[in-house]
Order: C-alpha cells, then structure tokens, then sequence
C-alpha cells in the first residue's frame, strides 16, 4: 500500500441510525491518507451513501469519533468545515431554474462574509471550477434543463469552487456517459496529482478503480469488510463475499482491473 | 459489422477533442455581479413604488389635486388622515407578504409556496377573530392581543402543515400545499362558526376585516405594526443568503455550512410574526405572495438574495395599486383588497401549477 504523509479523514468504530429500530451502519472504521484517492464500494443499501455522509458531517454518529486532521469532526465549525471537505451528494434538488454558473457560486459561501456579496474573485474561481470540469459551456444554463448527467458535473464543479482539502462523492458517475465517466475520474486524479486534493467517493463501477485509485473500503452491512489497494479487494473472493454473490468475476489485463458479475 | 451513421462519423472526424477545443462560455468582460444586479433592480422598483404611490394617492373616490394641498382644510384632511395612512398601511403589508412569500418558497423549494396557500394566513386570520369574538381590545403592554392571537393562529397552522409535509429529509410539496388548503378550510369554517356565535357588532368587525380590506387606518396602528414587523423584515435579509442555497438544494446548504434546522426554525417563526401582524390589521389577503416573487424572479433573476429585497419594494407597489383599484372601480362602493388580489392570483396560481407540472403528481 502506497504511504501517505498523514490520516486525513478517519472514522472510528461508528455507529447510525436513522430510526431506533434499523441501524445503519454499525461498527464502520476507515481512514484516509492525505492526498489518496479511496472509493467506498459495497451492495445496494448497505450504508455506503450513510458513511460519506457522516464523514461529510452531515449527520453525527450515535456512537463513534469522526476525525478531520485528528479533530474532531464536531468541533469543527460548519463554515470552516465547508472550506475543508466538499461534498457531491447523489442528486440535487432542481426547484427554481438557477443558471449553473449561480450554483457554482454558491461554492464560494463559505468565503464570503453573510452580508457580503461575491467578489469578481469569487465570480473567477467559479469559472475556474466550471473549467475544470469541462462544462464552461453550460455556465449559463438553467439547471432545470440539464440532463442528469450534466447536473452531477455541475454540482461536481460547485463543489470543487469551495477548494476543499477533501472531496466527497456520492455516485458521481451513476448518470454519466462512458466519456464523462472516465474524463470525471481524469480530472480527479489530475487535481489530486497537482494540488494535492483528497478524494473519497462512493461508487459502483468496480472497473474504473484500478488503476486510479489508492485505496479501496469494501462495505457490508453498515461495516467497512474489506480495505486495501485495488488489486487486493478486487478479487473474486473478497467481492463475492461483499456482495454475496457468487458470479462475480474479476480480470487483470494490462494493467487494469475489470469486474463483472456473470449474467 | 456495424454502420456507423456516415454524418456521424464524418462529424467525429473533423472535431477536435474536447481537451484541445478552447474553453467556450467565459465572457471576455467583468460578469455582473450579484450586487450590481440587486442595486439595479432595486432602483428600478424603486421608481415603480414612488410611481404607484403617487397615483395611489391622488386616486380614489375623491379625487386628490397636490396642488390643493396647501390651501384646502378638507383636501389635507383627506389627504392626511385617511389617504396617507391608508396607502403607507398598504404598502407595508404588500411588502411583508411578498417577502415573507419569497422567503417561504425557497425554504420549502416550493414555487407555490405563500402564506396564503400554506394556510398560515388562514390560522392567522381564525386567531385573529377568536380575539375580536372575545372583545380582546385591550393590550399586554402596549401589545395588541389581536397581534398575539393571530401569530398564535398563524404558528400553530405553520406547525401542523410542516409536520405533515415533512417525512425524514425532505418536504413533501404535494403535502404541504394540500395541507395548507385543507387548513385554509378549518380555518375559515372556525372563522365562520366564531361569527355565528359572536354577538351582532362584533360579527360585524370581523366580517369586515375577513376579506381584508384596509380602511380606517391610523397613524398609532402602523407604528404598532413597525415595531414588530422591522425585526422580522431584518431577520428575513439576515437569512436571505442561507435561504438561497436552501433553494439550491437543502444537502448542499448543510455541506456548505448552514445550519438547515436553525435556518428552519427562524423562518417559521419570523413568517407566523409577520404574517400574524398583517392578518390581524388588514385580514388574509390571498396571493401577494405568490405573484409578486414570480414576477420579480421573471425580471431579475433567481438568486434569493436579489428576489427577497425586490419581492420586498415590489410587493409594497403591487399591493398600494390593488388596493387603489379597490377603492376605486366600483365608484362609491368600495371592494376589499382581498377580492382584487385573489381575482388576479387564482389563475396566476393555476397558471404555475399548470407550468410546475412535477407538482401535481406528488
């Protein structure tokens, strides 16, 4: 496993539910080196999206420590928190027909004092995000009449005008194309290459974690079961026990990890 | 073998990558920037207030010359003590629903969201009548119980639509209008049976005051209002940056630092208090809510933090000019204010169901 300076991100034996009776995730512990590119991966509702919220801060563990630069992630205030960790959930919401360019900006919140208004700085690095992901073009569309793909690019790009030292992604590829899917994780791993960006992303397609990605926490049933570099989770045992499925096959060739479950 | 589409391919053929193709979209010039924006429409409404004021003033059954002004003792006394009052009444409450409508529809991402049709006005106005019912003229220092019955109303009838709209994490925007209807029902049935029951003269007063109409007005009773209503219109500019990226999407607020419960709580509370004051003087005028945001959101843009200042001006102009053709369309008789607006915000509200066609399925 590749070393990285330090823990960045760490949860600790972490316990949630949203109701009293159904726990959701019971007992999960990851930690993420600075700089590293992780993917959460996992069946259907086994607490995936629960876990990279609660890492987000989004809800508080009933029981557990979450740990941000080994503090922890309570004590951190939510406007400091917002200039650290940036979050991309699953969807958004697409009430009032915003120009994508106006949610970008919503990204530089955090920056802005409350009865202030965005700077020609702010109104820069939101371009830069939207450049960053390629989608400058759609700057002043409304977001109602983007495809679903486009949306997650665009909330990709608001997420990225925070400048976050740690990105999270909710299923950040589940409705993009083949290009987009593969240009997305592209621009990732650049980012993370040039400025040291950490990144943490819950996601289904096993076949475009290696190569690419540093680390892997396979969960089931609201725990982390597996954790380790690609090669050593995507593997037909680990995943069929994962997944509890016993079609699941994996391939390596040149390089690069393919998984697929036979039909 | 597969055919490729020969335009298709040829197409792929000429077109550079994405990763060379230069970037497209970024205007040469400065982009104009929120605050620019916010000063440019706000003195443009400005002029539409300052206009419809001095129309609304010189209007009405008698008609006003402001040349007049100086000389005559019965143009001033009209003039002063009834047209003034009235028009600056008026203008407060237009400019409280609309914001306070602006402020609701980003809070539950909801663009039919009003107090009116949240029922909040509804409970207001049933609070309200309870206490005229009840010949609560008098005041606990110096607050009218009139004031605190219709907040009361109003807060209670928030509460009860919020909690049957909300389920775990999101708001169901089915629910909460439906509930805000059926509200609306109870409540007037309330105001209704309240009626019956009270005695002639004060049945009297509140019928008066159920449409909404907004004569008799004093100097003492806009002062009174102020002193709630500028706390509230404060509270609503502090949250106007929260409020807008609720309405982008209430997960991203949280990640981006609001405190979306809090934000909640204030909101609520801040609309029953305003929304009670208005209902309790000038009764529940339906719809203010509804059509000036959408109207400001038409012209300048969706940014809340644009919307709920011009929503605030706007309102003010919109309501003094529905209540000048009020007082003026039928000659003599005079039609509350409420009938005007809700005649034109009926179908301006069907019209965004109509347009919000995702709504009418939840």
């Amino acid at each position: 496993m590749k070393a990285f300076g330090d823990v960045l991100l760490e949860a600790r034996n972490v316990h949630f539910s949203y109701t009293p009776t159904k726990p959701v995730i019971c007992g999960a512990s990851l930690s993420l080196g600075r700089g590293a590119m992780g993917a959460i991966i996992g069946p259907n509702g086994c607490g995936k999206s629960t876990l990279i919220r609660l890492l987000a801060g989004l809800v508080v563990p009933s029981a557990g420590e979450i740990e941000y630069e080994g503090a922890p992630l309570a004590s951190i205030g939510p406007r400091v928190l917002a200039k650290k960790i940036a979050y991309v959930p699953q969807s958004t919401a697409r009430t009032f027909p915003f120009t994508a360019l106006e949610i970008v900006l919503t990204g530089r919140t955090p920056y802005i004092p409350r009865f202030e208004f965005e700077s020609n700085r702010d109104v820069e690095r939101a371009w830069e995000a939207l450049e960053t992901v390629s989608i400058s073009h759609l700057a002043q569309r409304r977001v109602t009449e983007l495809s679903g793909g486009e949306r997650q690019l665009v909330s990709a790009a608001r997420a990225l005008a925070q400048e976050p030292a740690c990105l999270l992604l909710d299923e950040p590829s589940a409705s993009l194309d083949l290009k987009h899917r593969a240009g997305l994780m592209r621009t990732l791993s650049n980012l993370r290459n040039r400025t040291g960006l950490t990144v943490l992303m819950v996601t289904h397609d096993l076949s475009l974690l290696d190569p690419g990605f540093d680390v892997i926490f396979a969960m089931r049933c609201g725990k982390v079961a597996a954790q380790g570099v690609p090669y050593e989770v995507l593997r037909d045992s680990v995943l069929a026990d994962v997944y509890d499925d016993l079609h699941v096959r994996t391939h390596r060739m040149e390089g690069k990890t393919f998984v697929w479950s036979e039909v | 073998m597969i055919r490729q589409n020969a335009e298709a391919s040829t197409e792929r053929g000429n077109k550079t990558s994405d990763a060379d193709a230069p970037q497209m979209g970024r205007p040469a010039g400065a982009y104009p920037t929120a605050s620019g924006r916010l000063f440019g429409a706000l003195g443009i409404l400005l002029l539409v207030l300052g206009g419809s004021t001095l129309l609304a003033l010189g209007t009405g059954y008698q008609e006003i010359s402001f040349a007049l002004l100086r000389d005559d003792e019965i143009t001033r006394n009209i003039f002063f003590r009834l047209r003034l009052p009235r028009v600056i009444m008026t203008g407060i409450i237009g400019a409280t629903l609309a914001s306070v409508g602006a402020a609701l529809q980003a809070l539950f991402r909801n663009p039919l969201a009003d107090p009116f049709t949240l029922g909040v006005s509804g409970g207001g106005a049933l609070g309200a009548s309870i206490a005229i019912a009840l010949g609560w003229g008098a005041r606990v220092s110096g607050v009218p119980l009139v004031f605190l019955a219709a907040f009361a109303g109003a807060a209670i009838s928030g509460a009860i639509v919020y909690r049957i709209a909300r389920t775990g994490l999101v708001v169901l925007p089915g629910a909460l209008l439906l509930s805000g209807v059926v509200l609306n029902l109870i409540a007037s049935a309330g105001v209704l049976t309240v009626q019956y029951i009270a005695d002639q003269t004060r049945a009297l007063q509140i019928l008066r005051w159920i449409v909404g109409s907004l004569d008799v007005v004093g100097y003492d009773v806009i002062w009174r209002m102020l002193v709630f209503l500028v706390p509230g219109w404060l509270m609503l500019i502090a949250f106007s940056r929260d409020l807008q990226l609720l309405a982008v999407d209430e997960e991203t607020a949280a990640s981006l630092g609001v405190n979306v419960r809090r934000c909640e709580w204030v909101i609520y509370v801040v609309s029953s208090l305003l929304v009670g004051v208005t209902v309790s003087v000038g009764g529940a005028i339906g719809f203010v809510g509804l059509i000036v945001p959408h109207t400001v959101r038409l012209l300048f843009g969706q940014n809340l933090r644009i919307v709920l200042p011009s929503s605030f001006v706007l309102g003010a102009a919109f309501l003094i000019l529905a209540d000048a053709v009020a007082r003026t369309v039928f000659g003599q008789a005079e039609l509350p204010v409420g009938a005007v607006t809700g005649i034109l915000g009926g179908p301006f509200f069907l019209w965004l169901l109509r347009r919000e066609q995702h709504y009418s399925a939840m």
